[in-house]
C-alpha cells in the first residue's frame, strides 16, 4: 500500500515541478523562438509565438550587424582578467592574513573588511575619475584593474584557509619546505573548491557587469556583450528576431558555464551569499 | 637577499618580549607576509580603499571633470532636499524593494519546499529553476520587453484568456514598476531558493517525526518547526536581497530607461545620470554616499530586529 501511495505522491510532486519549471522557462524559450522568426513575423504588430518558418541565417545576420564575436571575446577578456587577478592576489593575501604574523595584521585586515559593505556605486565615480586621469578610458587596464581587487576574495579565502588544520603545513615545513612551497603544495591543493567557487562567481558577476563597461568602454575595442546588446537596441530599433538572437548568443556561454560549474555555484550561494542580487 | 638582512634590524631588542623567543624568525615571517600581501594590497589601496575615501572628498566639490574642481562644502548634500528627481528615485527604489523582496522570498521559499521532497529525478528541476539566475540581466531584459508588448504581447495574451484586459506595462505610469518587479523576481528567486533548500535539508527529520507522533498538522509543523529552523537562512536572504534591491539598475535602464517620466528611475540610475550624462561628479558622489547611508541604516535595523525573530540553534 505504502509503495503505491508514495509512487502517486512522487508523480504528483514531479508533475508540480514540471509545471513550475515550464512556466519559469517561458522567457528563455521565447528568446530562442523569436530569434529564429522572419523579420516580418517578429516585427508584426501582433507578435507571434511559435515561428511559422525557421530562419537560422538570423545568426549570421546578427553577427553582421554588430561585431558580436568581438564583444564576446572582450567579455571573456574582461571577466577572465578580473577573475584571474583577483583570485591570485586574494589567495596570496588571504594566506598571509590567515597564517603569518606581522605587525599591523589586524588593522590591515580591518580595512579590507570595512570596504566589504560599501556598494560598488560609491567607488564608481572616483574609479572613473582615476581611470580618466591615467588615460585608461577604453583600455584593458582601465576596464580590468579597478574591479580586480575587491575585499570579498581575501575575506572568503582567509576564512577557508583558517579552517585547514595547521598540522598539514607543519609537516611540510618539517620536511624543509619554505612558506611559499607550503602554500603552493599544501594549501592551494586543499583550497581548490573555495578558489573555484570564488573564480566562478567573479567570472559570472563580471560577465553580467553592465555599469562599469558602460562608463569606461566607448568603442568596439573594449565593448562587452552587455553593453553591445544595449548598443544593438539603440542602432537597430526593435528588430526583435536579430536582437533576441544576439541576446541568445551572449547568454548561451554563461548558461553552459553555469551547468558545468553548478556544484561550485550552488556552494558559493549557500556558503557565503556571493551574488546576493 | 633582502630576507637575510631583515633579522638584523630586530635582533638587538629581544629583552622586552621574553614570551617570544624567536624574534629573528618573526621579522623574517613579517617580510614573507608583506611579500604575500603586497600584490593585493597595492591594487586594493589604489582601486578600492582609495576610491572610497575619494568619494567623500569628491562629494564636497563642484566638479564636472573638464574644469578644475572648486570647493562646495556640503552644498551637494543640501541640493538633494529640493531635488524632485532624487525624491522620486528614492521613492521608486523603496517601492521596488518593499514589493520585490517579499515576493522573491515567497517564490524562493515555495519552490524550495517543493524541491525539498526527496524524490528521484528532482535534481534536474533544481538546475532548470536556477537558470534565470544564471542568465545575463541585459539579455533577458530584452525578452521581457518583448513579453510586455502592449495589447498582443505574450503576457497580455495570456491575461486575455482569463478575460483580463492587460495594461500597457512598460509605458504605463502605474504598471511600469510592477512590470520591472515581476521581471526581477523571475531573475533572482534562484538565489533564495538555493539557500532555503540548503537550510531545509539541514533540519533534523526527528523534529518532524516527533510532531507527527503528537498529531501536528502540516501547517503547524511548518509554522513551528520549519520556519523557526529556517529563520537564519531567511534573515540572510532578506538582508542580501534588500541590499541588492537598493542597487537595482540594469533591468530598469534597459526596459524602461527610468520612464515613463521618472516613474522607474532608481537611485543608482540617477547616480549614473548625474555622473555620466550631466557630468556632475560631485553631486553624483554625494548621492552615492546617501545610497550607502540608506543601506547601512536599513541593514543595521534588520540586525536589531533579528534578535527577536531569528532562532539560532545552540
Amino acid at each position: 500500500m505504502t509503495t503505491e501511495t508514495t509512487d502517486i505522491r512522487r508523480k504528483l510532486i514531479l508533475f508540480g515541478c514540471f509545471l513550475v519549471t515550464a512556466f519559469t522557462l517561458v522567457p528563455v524559450v521565447m528568446m530562442v523562438l523569436v530569434a529564429f522568426q522572419s523579420d516580418a513575423e517578429s516585427m508584426a504588430a501582433k507578435p507571434s509565438f511559435w515561428p511559422s518558418s525557421w530562419h537560422p541565417e538570423n545568426l549570421t545576420r546578427a553577427f553582421d550587424l554588430v561585431p558580436l564575436g568581438k564583444y564576446l571575446l572582450n567579455t571573456v577578456y574582461f571577466a577572465g582578467g578580473t577573475t584571474i587577478i583577483e583570485t591570485v592576489t586574494a589567495a596570496l593575501a588571504a594566506y598571509a592574513f590567515a597564517r603569518l604574523n606581522f605587525p599591523g595584521r589586524s588593522w590591515l585586515f580591518g580595512i579590507y573588511l570595512a570596504t566589504l559593505m560599501i556598494p560598488s556605486q560609491v567607488t564608481l565615480i572616483p574609479q572613473f575619475v582615476l581611470v580618466a586621469k591615467l588615460h585608461g578610458i577604453d583600455t584593458w587596464p582601465g576596464m580590468i584593474l579597478p574591479h580586480a581587487f575587491t575585499a570579498i576574495g581575501v575575506f572568503l579565502l582567509r576564512q577557508f584557509f583558517l579552517g585547514i588544520p595547521r598540522d598539514y603545513e607543519e609537516a611540510a615545513r618539517l620536511d624543509g619546505a619554505n612558506r611559499w612551497q607550503a602554500f603552493v603544495r599544501v594549501i592551494i591543493p586543499l583550497a581548490v573548491p573555495a578558489i573555484a567557487t570564488l573564480a566562478v562567481f567573479k567570472f559570472i558577476g563580471q560577465w553580467n557587469n553592465l555599469l562599469w563597461p558602460l562608463v569606461i568602454s566607448n568603442s568596439d575595442a573594449t565593448r562587452t556583450a552587455s553593453v553591445g546588446l544595449q548598443v544593438f537596441q539603440d542602432t537597430n530599433g526593435t528588430q526583435w528576431n536579430l536582437l533576441l538572437m544576439a541576446a541568445t548568443v551572449t547568454t548561451i556561454p554563461l548558461i553552459v558555464l553555469f551547468f558545468l560549474t553548478q556544484r561550485w555555484f550552488v556552494r558559493g550561494i549557500t556558503m557565503s551569499g556571493l551574488g546576493g542580487r | 637577499m633582502a630576507v637575510d638582512t631583515a633579522p638584523a634590524v630586530t635582533a638587538p631588542a629581544p629583552s622586552h618580549q621574553s614570551s617570544n623567543p624567536t624574534p629573528r624568525w618573526r621579522s623574517r615571517e613579517a617580510l614573507t607576509a608583506w611579500l604575500f600581501i603586497l600584490p593585493s594590497l597595492i591594487g586594493f589601496l589604489i582601486f578600492t580603499a582609495g576610491p572610497v575615501v575619494a568619494a567623500g572628498v569628491i562629494s564636497l566639490l563642484n566638479w564636472n571633470l573638464f574644469s578644475s574642481p572648486t570647493w562646495a562644502g556640503l552644498h551637494n548634500f543640501a541640493r538633494l532636499g529640493p531635488d524632485p528627481t532624487f525624491w522620486s528615485a528614492l521613492g521608486n527604489t523603496a517601492y521596488f524593494t518593499l514589493v520585490s523582496v517579499p515576493l522573491t522570498i515567497a517564490v524562493s521559499l515555495a519552490l524550495a519546499l517543493l524541491l525539498n521532497h526527496g524524490v528521484r529525478r528532482i535534481a534536474i528541476f533544481r538546475s532548470l529553476l536556477l537558470l534565470p539566475y544564471a542568465t545575463i540581466t541585459v539579455a533577458v531584459a530584452f525578452v521581457w520587453i518583448w513579453l510586455y508588448i502592449p495589447h498582443d504581447g505574450l503576457v497580455n495574451a495570456v491575461l486575455g484568456w482569463f478575460g483580463i484586459n492587460g495594461p500597457t506595462w512598460l509605458i504605463s505610469d502605474n504598471w511600469a514598476m510592477p512590470a520591472l518587479i515581476q521581471m526581477s523576481v523571475w531573475k533572482s528567486f534562484g538565489f533564495g531558493m538555493v539557500v532555503f533548500l540548503a537550510g531545509l535539508q539541514a533540519i533534523p527529520q526527528q523534529l518532524y517525526e516527533a510532531g507527527r507522533v503528537d498529531g501536528t498538522s502540516p501547517w503547524n509543523s511548518f509554522r513551528h518547526i520549519t520556519l523557526p529552523m529556517l529563520s537564519p537562512a531567511l534573515f540572510f536572504v532578506i538582508v542580501t536581497s534588500v541590499i541588492g534591491s537598493f542597487q537595482v539598475f540594469d533591468q530598469a535602464l534597459i526596459m524602461t530607461n527610468g520612464g515613463p517620466g521618472t516613474r522607474t528611475t532608481t537611485l543608482v540610475m540617477y547616480i549614473y545620470r548625474t555622473g555620466f550624462e550631466n557630468y556632475d561628479q560631485g553631486y553624483a558622489a554625494a548621492q552615492s554616499l546617501v545610497l550607502f547611508a540608506f543601506i547601512v541604516v536599513i541593514t543595521a535595523g534588520q540586525f536589531l530586529f533579528q534578535r527577536r525573530l531569528v532562532h539560532y540553534d545552540n
